[in-house]
């Protein structure tokens, strides 16, 4: 618990931003939502043929998850993308259906026979809403906006994953990095954020002049938006992106570490929600570089049939590259492909060396694994039939970073990780033999935007000091001190490119 | 054309809603100027629609309804509204304002000034009873039912409309209460000379009340005549079971 406390309190001035920007996010949000729904819920309280279906349409945005919303969100042009931009949409679609329903609601629940009394004597439309039935539903309107509000500091969380940052940050990280401190250092203030939002819309929905408060409010929402705005003076930077697990993250890193070794100024986009977000975001001009695997790019990313020749896959996916005006640079110097991991108890006990010896274990065995892995072209249904294997028991879907406590606490008996986790070894599991071949090669490369390169010159030269200089073990040693020792993934990329890069000579 | 010296005039109105049958049955009815009338029935009658087809909150499938010696579609719907005061059970009174905003809601939205407003409330809690310093601020929470009543009416009086409806306005009163209003009321617009129309199902109510009677049932005027009229020889049948059946046994 101490610990926890002088955690939190070393990255104070991280945390502080962080919750500002969730603040932001989750405020602008309900801010935008109250301009669109209190209106929009007027409206059918005058138009009643109108309400049932608006309401509907509501329902059902509100039912879609809101990872699928983001995923849906970031193709599109002007609002998509990663960042704030699309994330402060989504929350605005969440929370808009609790302010119009309530609006609409408590319009309604006005006593007709006041409503009558206001026209009978002689109110003007206008007046009978402004000064009637608006200051009457106002109660219920305002248990809308505070609900709106509560739900969007709840559901920022997971803006994280398309970079728009926010405490979720902290969980994505933590849960990546299998660090549990990490995790606890964003829910936390996350959770205290919501109640403290909730008390403060309640006292200031009991308020005498509930206007005013309202616009002091609106007031506080806009200036605290301004916290997504980059102040920072417009120097060409590189934006670095990351996908969300350690490996990923830690290479990040590296790509970043280096290109400031080299005088360039970086930004980081970690942590996000999967190749194609990866791919999407190099696309829109939103990323400029991260590392892919070859084998992803092959299967995943460009839809290509499977194939297991190393320099074949390569020369594949650079030409697709090349075709969407991105490039891939020579590889990095490792292969990370896909490992099934037993406990090593059970690979004596059962005799499990190989994929294909799994065939013994099929009906007890209880398989984890990323939800990507389960989709993926190169994933587990191709696995299972390339071996001819048929589990009894669903496979459990689940983070990457939780994979091998799961494993380790026999919640599972077989994770989907890979080669170069740190924590196969640490742990003393076993990697089964890919005996018939299945998985293509998964080298690791950087991918960065051709445009990118031309505009800052020397980038492609400053990458390439990398290539070819990170092997296996090396970056199994570098996921070992993240996952396993719960250190900063930064600090262990420094360290690293120290060793790894010639040192910068005669300053 | 409306009749002449009729402040009110319904020619043979008919309304039904949706497919039922109709509320309101070929009504014909003049108020003369001056003249306090009740639309005394059962509920069902079809008594709160004929009087909410004077000030337009509802409208007839036919016949004609004149105000003010003008057909009430003529009118600016607002305009014909701020002459007419409109007193409900309880009040209505606006559970969020003051009795002095209640009161001085409709001045203010005709644009009074606000000193004008303000002598205005003063002088109708007065009229009403109601001492100003004392009530002017209280909430409509903080009243008795009948002092609830009697700022509705003076809400209704803000104006100076020459004509006031009353729906069942002591209907939520205590029996004491009930008959010192009755005669304040009374009172009160025969001295400002006021035009009125109140919609009861009391017959005692009716016929301390108002100057005529007319009776409604099933959509139908089966007898309009004065209070001693309508005690002395009521039309048979059911007038005379309304009658019968309103009299201590």
């Amino acid at each position: 618990m101490i610990g926890l406390f002088s955690f939190i309190l070393d990255r104070r001035g991280e945390l502080g931003r962080l919750i500002a920007e969730h603040l932001a996010m989750a405020l602008l949000a309900t801010l935008a939502a109250a301009v669109i729904g209190i209106p929009l819920g007027i409206l059918l309280s005058r138009r009643e043929r109108l309400a049932a279906p608006v309401l509907a349409v509501a329902n059902v945005l509100q039912t879609i998850p809101s990872l699928a919303l983001f995923g849906l969100l970031i193709p599109l042009p002007f609002v998509g993308g990663i960042g704030p931009r699309p994330a402060i949409l989504a929350l605005i679609v969440y929370a808009i259906l609790p302010i119009l329903r309530n609006t609409y609601d408590g319009l309604r629940g006005v006593d007709p026979a006041l409503r009558e009394a206001a026209e009978a004597l002689g109110l003007r439309p206008g007046e009978q809403l402004r000064l009637i039935e608006l200051p009457l539903a106002l109660p219920v309107i305002l248990g809308g906006v505070r609900l709106a509000a509560v739900l969007s500091v709840g559901t920022a969380t997971i803006a994280a994953a398309v970079g728009a940052g926010g405490l979720g940050s902290y969980v994505l990280r933590g849960i990546a990095t299998v660090d549990t401190r990490l995790v606890l250092a964003g829910a936390i203030p996350a959770a205290l954020l919501a109640v403290i939002v909730d008390a403060a819309l309640a006292r200031f929905s009991r308020s005498e002049r509930p206007m005013r408060a309202g616009f002091i409010l609106a007031g506080l929402a806009l200036a605290s938006s301004l916290t997504l705005l980059d102040l920072r003076p417009s120097t060409p930077r590189v934006v670095v992106g990351s996908k969300n697990f350690t490996e990923s993250v830690l290479l990040g890193e590296l790509v970043a570490g280096t290109l400031e070794s080299k005088g360039f100024s970086v930004d980081r986009k970690f942590n996000l929600g999967g190749a194609w977000l990866c791919h999407r975001a190099l696309l829109s001009g939103d990323l400029d570089v991260y590392v892919e695997y070859s084998g992803t790019a092959l299967m995943d990313i460009f839809k290509r049939p499977k194939n297991t020749d190393r320099s074949v896959v390569l020369a594949s996916v650079t030409a697709d590259y090349a075709g969407v005006g991105l490039t891939a640079l020579p590889p990095l110097g490792y292969e990370n492909n896909f490992a099934l991991v037993v406990r090593a108890l059970d690979a004596t006990t059962f005799g499990l060396k190989n994929i294909s010896d799994l065939r013994t274990v099929q009906t007890q065995f209880r398989l984890g694994m990323f939800g990507e892995f389960l989709e993926r072209a190169d994933g587990f249904k191709g696995l299972a039939q390339a071996y001819g294997l048929s589990f009894t028991k669903a496979p459990a879907e689940m983070d990457l970073g939780l994979l091998y406590q799961a494993l380790e606490s026999k919640r599972i008996d077989l994770a989907v990780g890979s080669t170069t986790d740190g924590l196969i070894a640490a742990k003393g599991f076993v990697v089964l033999e890919d005996d018939r071949h299945y998985f293509p090669p998964y080298d690791a490369l950087t991918v960065v935007r051709a445009a990118a390169l031309e505009e800052h010159p020397g980038l492609r030269a400053a990458l390439e000091t990398l290539n070819g200089r990170i092997d296996a073990a090396t970056m199994r040693r570098l996921n070992f001190e993240v996952d396993g020792r719960k250190r900063d993934p930064r600090e262990v990329a420094r360290e690293a490119l120290s060793s790894l890069l010639p040192q910068p000579s005669g300053q | 054309m409306p009749r002449m010296g009729a402040l009110v005039d319904l020619q043979d109105v008919s309304k039904r809603f949706d497919a039922g049958p109709p509320v309101l049955d070929s009504v014909s009815i003049a108020v003369a100027e001056g003249t306090i009338l009740a639309l005394l029935g059962a509920s069902g009658s079809g008594k709160t629609t004929a009087l909410r087809l004077v000030n337009r909150l509802a409208r007839p499938d036919t016949g004609r309804v004149a105000v003010l010696g003008k057909d009430v579609e003529e009118w600016d719907v607002v305009e014909l509204r701020r002459r007419i005061g409109y007193v409900i059970q309880e009040g209505g009174l606006f559970p969020h304002f003051t009795v002095a905003r209640n009161i001085g809601l409709v001045p203010e939205r005709m644009g009074w000034a606000d000193a004008q407003v303000r002598e205005r409330v003063i002088e109708l809690l007065t009229l009403v009873g109601l001492e100003p310093a004392e009530f002017a601020p209280r909430m409509p929470r903080e009243l008795s039912g009948g002092q609830r009543q009697r700022v509705g009416l003076a809400r209704a009086l803000a104006a100076d409309p020459p004509l006031l409806l009353f729906d069942e306005p002591f209907g939520a009163l205590d029996p004491i209460t009930r008959r010192r209003l009755q005669n304040e009321f009374r009172g009160l617009v025969k001295r400002l000379g006021k035009t009125a129309i109140i919609v009861t199902h009391d017959l005692a109510e009716a016929c301390r009340v108002a100057d005529e009677i007319a009776v409604l049932h099933e959509g139908r005027i089966i007898q309009h005549s004065t209070p001693k009229a309508l005690l002395e020889s009521p039309e048979p049948g059911y007038v005379a079971d309304f009658i019968a059946a309103s009299l201590p046994e």
